[in-house]
């Protein structure tokens, strides 16, 4: 590096950075970098990437807007952080949508050269905000910096004799590079990444190389960075780790399970934001003997895997709410079948094509309920994305050892967000035993239909003598598995498979809290709200509330000792991103009057909201 | 030297479950399950290895009388339950049996789909022109004009032709058969078995309940010979009952003509089956009775091409082969890591 003054440096615990510009300007992959150099650097690391619906918006509008926030700091955090740090904006939209989320005396840097004519009407400005009276203003709020990085970076990748257009999409490694010195992280990691990934482009490659130096060496020389930042390491349990992102430690979760079973994995799915990283990343391993099978739609993905379960396969299909829709008759007849699969569903914002790159919990009721008939299917939730890769192979075992459907639900902001994650040793992992009923002579029929202690009825393959049966959606007749029209024996089978999945909760651990074992409030959770929940009560009992957090990993069946844990707190709150449906469950359950906190904006909650939620409940 | 599996002589009783067959007596469904128990124990594949699998409709109860693995599952979803079944154990001879309402109309896109992988099934779909199962709706191969309990002024939806349907999805193998024709359907079902790829069978089926004598034409001793055209590989397109009729192309269309008068055997168009274009099997497939033409039965065609469950498991094993069976710890461990000491 050059060898400029150097600048004072001040130490902070942690920050908030956003990158945000157009779809078009590779602010996904600055904020991946970040994330990758921030937690190499040591920092503990949690993201936010946002991006909107449509592919090709149209350019500088602020429907087109894609921004990424990374949240590092030296303690342990548990959210991408509720207020920004240091904003980046590309161009006037970005500027606008994003602005609202800075704090005051945060960073703002803007790329001066966005914001021309064109620009400021695209974002529907009349005037210019980073000019004049306008500037003024800003000013007093934030420390601005206007930097021509369209101009910059063009000056920076000369030598490689680029357009202009190729040269202007070198913008986002100047911007990272300007971030990187402001908060004092190494060039290398993103160095690595650009051989990487462009190494067989040289020029291309030499160019990113220049844009990424060229904004550090800004940082560095310009006077008006006066200061640069330093955020110590995090005191993370001992450990190898790596950042790992929701989608893909589902899928390692799901490949793992696989080789503790011994099976072959088979994953059936139509694309569909946001869970087509699963079958993106399944593809990618066929050498782990995976068959990803991409169905004409979701019905044929569903119903492939209930061939592929009966055929002896780690069954899995994965969805989101309106593909989840379309399997639901497949759901039954799985069910009815009694044959493990794994169903997925990375929750978005619904009804309908609602907010496909949102987040929301509002597919609840769905996974419950959303089946006819009494078709009870096992639900449980992932809270953060290293934590899909442990319910990945939880949601397998319970399916193998109850014979069932089971449903695991994550959601966009786990599946797209990231996080430190200790590597784990494959060989320290718990063995998932599956056992089939072997080959017999054929002299006595063979009964599909028996049940074992835990109701589990025998997982018989085809393909091995003497065990030739047949499964259909039909209500079956107890123990030979025949069609029964039998009132008795429907209800028997009803109660059966009911009394099976209810029996799920005596195999579950005990539902356990983060504070004390009683008090004044118990803030409940599920799901992908765990981060705000669990930093929002720790900063209340900071504050000196009686607060302690439960959270659910299991929805159906629920914990067996839920009631009485509540019973131990005078007030029970649920925050959910829905208006309100575990809570309804639960209150339906227990008779508990559980107090709702409810938030439906495609958005996960701040830690300051629900600390807010906690002192009004408390009083 | 090669040694011989002797396989256990199995007979049609063999793959007879203990369930009692409840179709209505007089049902087409029945001669076409005596069939395929008869044509089972000639394959030479054991009954652990075979499994059928249906969706919902009269025809989809079938594989409860078989004694192999079996699924009745839900409508029109068969092929795609099949395709999970066979992707994971390509040994497993699999059956789909459906029916002209589960197979084209709910399960239209499955079907399809399942066609055009060529994935290694036999696809038996029993047209009987009408709902059955749910007493006597028109279905997607009903004749325009049909009165049905839901069309009571007549059908306005113009028909699909099941074969017409496989063919456009070039499907390998597409053959036509009739219930009550016995001889034919039993050896149909057979060249069937033993092709590699997607078979698809139509077979004309009467549901003497709802839409009795649907086939009549097809089927009467005393204008079979004349409605109906039996293909033969090689051989030229020859019908009626003095077999002094035939098939001709004039431009692109077909016409029949009467032999003799200047017409011989050599004017008329021969049947390829094994031709690699499917337009004749399609022209073929269009022959209906209704514009005076007979209407085929046997083998329309028979290709090999590269089948999807070999396919999907030829990628595993060359992965396998190029990248070595995957580790997880060295996947975990892949990319960036840090180590917190
Ligand atoms: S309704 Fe028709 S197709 Fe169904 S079983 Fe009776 S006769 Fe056969």
């Amino acid at each position: 590096m050059s060898t400029v003054a150097e600048k004072p440096t001040t130490e902070l615990n942690e920050a908030t950075v956003r990158f945000c510009g157009d779809s078009g300007d590779g602010m996904q992959l600055a904020g991946t970098q970040f994330t990758t150099t921030s937690a190499l650097v040591g920092n503990d690391v949690a993201t936010f990437p946002d991006f909107p619906a449509e592919i090709r918006a149209p350019r500088g509008t602020k429907a087109g807007v894609s921004g990424f926030q990374v949240h590092f700091s030296s303690n342990e955090i548990y959210t991408p952080g509720d207020v920004v740090d240091a904003l980046v904006a590309m161009n006037p939209a970005a500027f606008v949508t994003n602005i609202g989320d800075l704090r005051d005396g945060g960073i703002l840097i803007v790329n001066e050269s966005g914001f021309d004519k064109k620009g400021l009407e695209l974002a529907g400005l009349d005037g210019n905000p980073i000019e004049e009276v306008a500037l003024h203003q800003l000013e007093q709020k934030y420390k601005v910096y206007k930097v021509d990085m369209t101009k910059l970076t063009r000056d920076a990748v000369k030598e490689f004799g680029m357009g202009v257009k190729e040269a202007d999409r070198c913008r986002n490694f100047f911007a990272m590079g300007l971030v990187f010195w402001v908060y004092g992280r190494p060039l290398e990691p993103t160095l690595r990444f650009i051989e990487a990934k462009f190494g067989k482009k040289p020029e291309v490659a030499g160019a990113n190389r220049a844009a990424l130096m060229a904004g550090y060496n800004y940082g560095e020389t310009v006077e008006a960075f006066d200061t640069q930042f330093h955020i110590p390491k995090a005191e993370l349990k001992p450990g190898k780790y790596r950042s790992i992102m929701g989608n893909t430690a589902l899928s390692w979760g799901l490949m793992t399970a696989a080789k503790l079973s011994e099976k072959r994995l088979f994953l059936g799915a139509y694309p569909i934001t946001p869970a087509s990283d699963i079958l993106h990343e399944l593809c990618k391993h066929k050498n782990f003997d995976i068959v990803t099978f991409q169905a004409e739609d979701e019905i044929a993905a569903m119903t492939a895997t209930i061939g592929a379960a009966f055929a002896g396969a780690m069954s899995i299909t994965a969805s989101s709410g309106p593909g989840i829709a379309l399997k639901g008759e497949a759901f039954g007849l799985a069910v009815i079948m009694e044959l493990p699969m794994v169903v997925i569903n990375v929750q978005r914002g619904g009804p309908s094509t609602g907010l496909p790159t949102k987040t929301e919990q509002s597919d609840l009721y769905q996974a419950v309920y959303g089946r006819n008939g009494e078709c009870p299917m096992p639900v449980i939730a992932a809270r953060s994305p290293g934590d899909c890769f442990e319910v990945a192979q939880e949601a397998w075992r319970l399916a193998v050892r109850y014979m069932t459907p089971v449903m695991l639900l994550t959601d966009g902001y786990i599946a797209n967000g990231s996080e430190p994650w200790r590597i784990p040793q494959f060989a320290d992992l718990p063995k998932i035993p599956v056992t089939h009923p072997e080959a017999t002579d054929g002299s006595e029929q063979f009964l599909p239909y028996t049940r074992d202690e835990r109701l589990a009825r025998p997982w018989a393959l085809p393909g091995t003598p003497g065990l030739e049966h047949r499964l259909g959606g039909l209500e079956k007749q107890d123990r030979t598995g025949n069609v029964s029209y039998d009132p008795e024996n429907h209800q028997h089978m009803i109660d059966t498979r009911a009394a099976k999945v209810a029996n799920i909760a005596e195999d579950i651990p005990l539902q356990t809290v983060d504070g004390p074992d009683e008090g004044d409030l118990l803030v409940m959770s599920w799901g992908g709200t765990y981060g705000s929940c669990l930093s929002a009560t720790r900063l209340a009992r900071k504050h000196g509330k009686s607060v302690a957090h439960a959270h659910l990993r299991y929805i159906n069946p629920l914990p067996r000792n839920l009631a009485e844990l509540m019973g131990r707190y005078k007030k029970v709150l649920m925050p959910e991103l829905n208006s309100g449906q575990l809570r309804t469950i639960i209150r339906d359950k227990y008779l508990v009057d559980v107090i709702g906190f409810n938030k439906m904006q495609g958005r996960p909650f701040t830690v300051a909201e629900l600390v807010e939620k906690i002192s009004e409940v408390t009083g | 030297m090669s040694v011989e599996m002797s396989l256990p002589v199995l007979t049609d009783k063999d793959f007879a479950s203990d369930q009692d067959v409840r179709w209505c007596p007089g049902c087409g469904d029945y001669s076409i399950l005596a069939q395929m128990k008869k044509v089972m124990p000639t394959l030479g594949i054991p009954r652990e290895k075979i499994v059928f699998i249906s969706g919902i409709g009269c025809s989809s109860r079938f594989p409860y009388y078989m004694n192999t693995y079996g699924m009745h599952t839900i409508h029109g979803r068969a092929p795609a339950v099949a395709t999970g079944l066979k992707t994971v154990q390509p040994d497993l001879m699999v059956w789909v049996i459906t029916g002209d309402g589960d197979g084209l109309s709910i399960g239209g896109n499955h079907l399809m789909h399942c066609i055009r992988r060529n994935m290694d099934l036999n696809i038996v779909l029993f047209n009987n022109r009408i709902y059955g199962l749910t007493k006597g709706q028109y279905s997607p191969t009903s004749p325009l004009g049909k009165r049905t309990k839901s069309t009571p002024m007549g059908a306005i939806d113009n028909p699909l032709h099941p074969l017409s349907i496989a063919i456009g999805a070039e499907a390998t193998f597409v053959a036509r058969s009739i219930d009550t024709n016995i001889k034919h359907l039993g050896a149909t079902l057979k060249r069937a078995a033993e092709h590699s790829g997607t078979s698809f069978i139509e077979v004309y089926q009467n549901c003497n309940v709802f839409n009795d004598g649907a086939w009549d034409y097809a089927k009467d001793r005393n204008t079979k010979a004349d409605t109906t055209l039996e293909l033969e590989h090689g051989k030229p397109l020859i019908f009626g009952k003095d077999r002094d009729k035939g098939i001709r192309l004039n431009g692109l269309e077909p016409e029949v003509v009467q032999l003799g008068k200047g017409i011989t055997e050599d004017d008329l168009l021969f049947h390829d089956e094994k031709a690699l274009e499917p337009s004749l099997a399609y022209l073929l497939s269009r022959m209906r009775y209704e514009d005076g033409f007979p209407e085929p039965i046997g083998v329309f065609r028979s290709v090999d091409a590269p089948r999807y469950d070999e396919l999907v498991n030829d990628q595993i094993a060359l992965a396998t082969k190029e990248q070595g069976p995957g580790e997880l710890d060295k996947l975990y461990g892949s990319g960036e890591t840090w180590t917190v000491a």
